[in-house]
């Protein structure tokens, strides 16, 4: 029963792990400095499934039905699949949605902020920092109090419908289903093999599973409880992918967007799907992480939680998924040229809607 | 002894109510807890704070018994 990943060691070498399959995942076909990149792929997901129409973002990322299943597989596997829900689900269906808004108006979750960083694309920084700032909001009504709720044991049935959809969608993608919506061109068309991108996310999720790797809670946990356990795996994770970037020549430092040559025609593209508007880098990343810590866990461990038999987290994914189409249908989510042009209103409402849930979910210590 | 039930609840939450308990000084205590999740984080939490522990299995949660 005992569990090698609880030990720093563990959570060294799958935060590893991840990253190197990252690093290989974007040599192997996947968007630049994407190899992994949980809401770029759920908002893939919504294009592909028609509920927003970006043509250029819109594919099944087998990465996201790897990850819940392998997490669904490990924790059956190790007698941790218990299915449970219950706790203000509502709220974190918008936590969710406003997440993806968030995370659109930086072009990346926690994952890729990291990912970003250690390809060298230094706008990344600002989505960092922004984070930090986010999660250490939520972190203060956490220790005021802040709580959704407990959760309740459910049937063993709801625990497979979110899993059940991810797999439809995958026999969907492999057969060809007519009416998926996949990208011709842009960040939706480039992707490692449908074999390769499923495995990766089995393992992936499997790994993450067993050591509770959680972007989030790494920052959350210094912040709240001075624990370093979770951000010595995401540190691993982001080194693993800065060497592996040197190695497969996918490492180019800098804010620089595109290289034009004289005739003003673009030669090169050293920071792909990355803007350089950095006070909108900074506060959306400020939004995603404070949803993040209000909701409990980045998107990356949201699926995994999902896998586990959390439908509370099923909720948040579908949250995201429905604010992936929000944000591309409304014009909050940002490209290559900067914010989108209501990206800004988006962004400011998310902030309103996280400080209004916090504040009201807060008891003064009524937990202990 | 004071009974933290932590059941229901996802980290942090279970880990800051027993973190509150250590530094409130409570020699003894149990922890209720239905997250295998939680439970290493309170184990954890409780190495590094010099207790002793030991876990009861129930059918749908556990005990953690602490002690200084």
């Amino acid at each position: 029963m005992k569990n090698i990943f609880k030990s720093r060691t563990g959570i060294i070498i799958a935060g590893s792990v991840i990253g190197i399959i990252a690093a290989l995942l974007q040599y192997m076909g996947n968007p630049p400095n994407m190899g992994f990149c949980i809401a770029c792929f759920e908002r893939d997901i919504a294009g592909a499934i028609g509920l927003h129409r970006a043509d250029v973002v819109q594919y099944v990322r087998p990465e996201i039905i790897g990850i819940m299943i392998g997490a669904l597989l490990i924790s059956m596997i190790k007698g941790e699949f218990r299915p449970r829900g219950g706790s203000s689900t509502v709220i974190r269906f918008f936590l969710g949605a406003f997440a993806m808004v968030g995370a659109l108006v930086f072009l990346g979750c926690p994952w890729r902020a990291f990912i970003r960083l250690a390809g060298g694309d230094w706008n990344a920084v600002l989505g960092i920092l922004g984070l930090i700032v986010g999660i250490g909001i939520g972190s203060f009504f956490i220790k005021k109090g802040y709580s959704l709720g407990r959760n309740y044991s459910q049937s063993k049935a709801v625990g497979f419908i979110m899993p059940a959809f991810m797999i439809v969608l995958f026999l969907m993608l492999v057969f060809g289903f007519s009416k998926l919506m996949l990208s011709e061109k842009g960040p939706g068309s480039m992707h490692a093999s449908i074999i390769i991108s499923i495995i990766a996310g089995l393992i992936v999720g499997g790994l993450a599973q067993r050591s509770r790797f959680c972007t989030m809670g790494s920052i959350r946990d210094i912040i709240l409880v001075k624990d370093f356990h979770l951000i010595s795996g995401v540190a691993a994770f982001t080194l693993a992918v800065f060497i592996m970037n040197l190695i497969l020549g996918q490492f180019h430092p800098g804010f620089t967007l595109s290289v034009t040559d004289a005739a003003g025609v673009i030669t090169s593209k050293p920071q792909a799907i990355a803007h350089s508007m950095h006070l909108w880098n900074f506060l959306g990343m400020v939004l995603a992480g404070l949803a993040f810590s209000l909701a409990g866990g980045c998107p990356g461990r949201q699926l995994i939680l999902t896998g586990e038999g959390d439908t509370d987290s099923g909720i948040f994914v579908l949250g995201m998924i429905a604010g992936a189409a929000f944000s591309h249908n409304f014009a909050m989510a940002s490209s290559g040229k900067g914010i989108g042009t209501f990206g800004a209103w988006g962004t400011i409402i998310g902030l309103v809607f996280c400080l209004i849930i916090a504040y009201t979910m807060t008891q003064k210590r009524k937990l202990s | 002894m004071d009974t933290i039930d932590t059941r229901g609840l996802s980290c942090p939450q279970p880990v800051i109510m027993v973190t509150n308990a250590v530094s409130d000084g409570k020699a003894a205590f149990e922890v209720l807890t239905d997250s295998e999740c939680s439970l290493e984080n309170i184990t954890r939490l409780l190495e590094s704070k010099k207790y002793k522990y030991e876990i009861i299995e129930k059918d749908e949660y556990k005990i953690i018994k602490a002690a200084k």
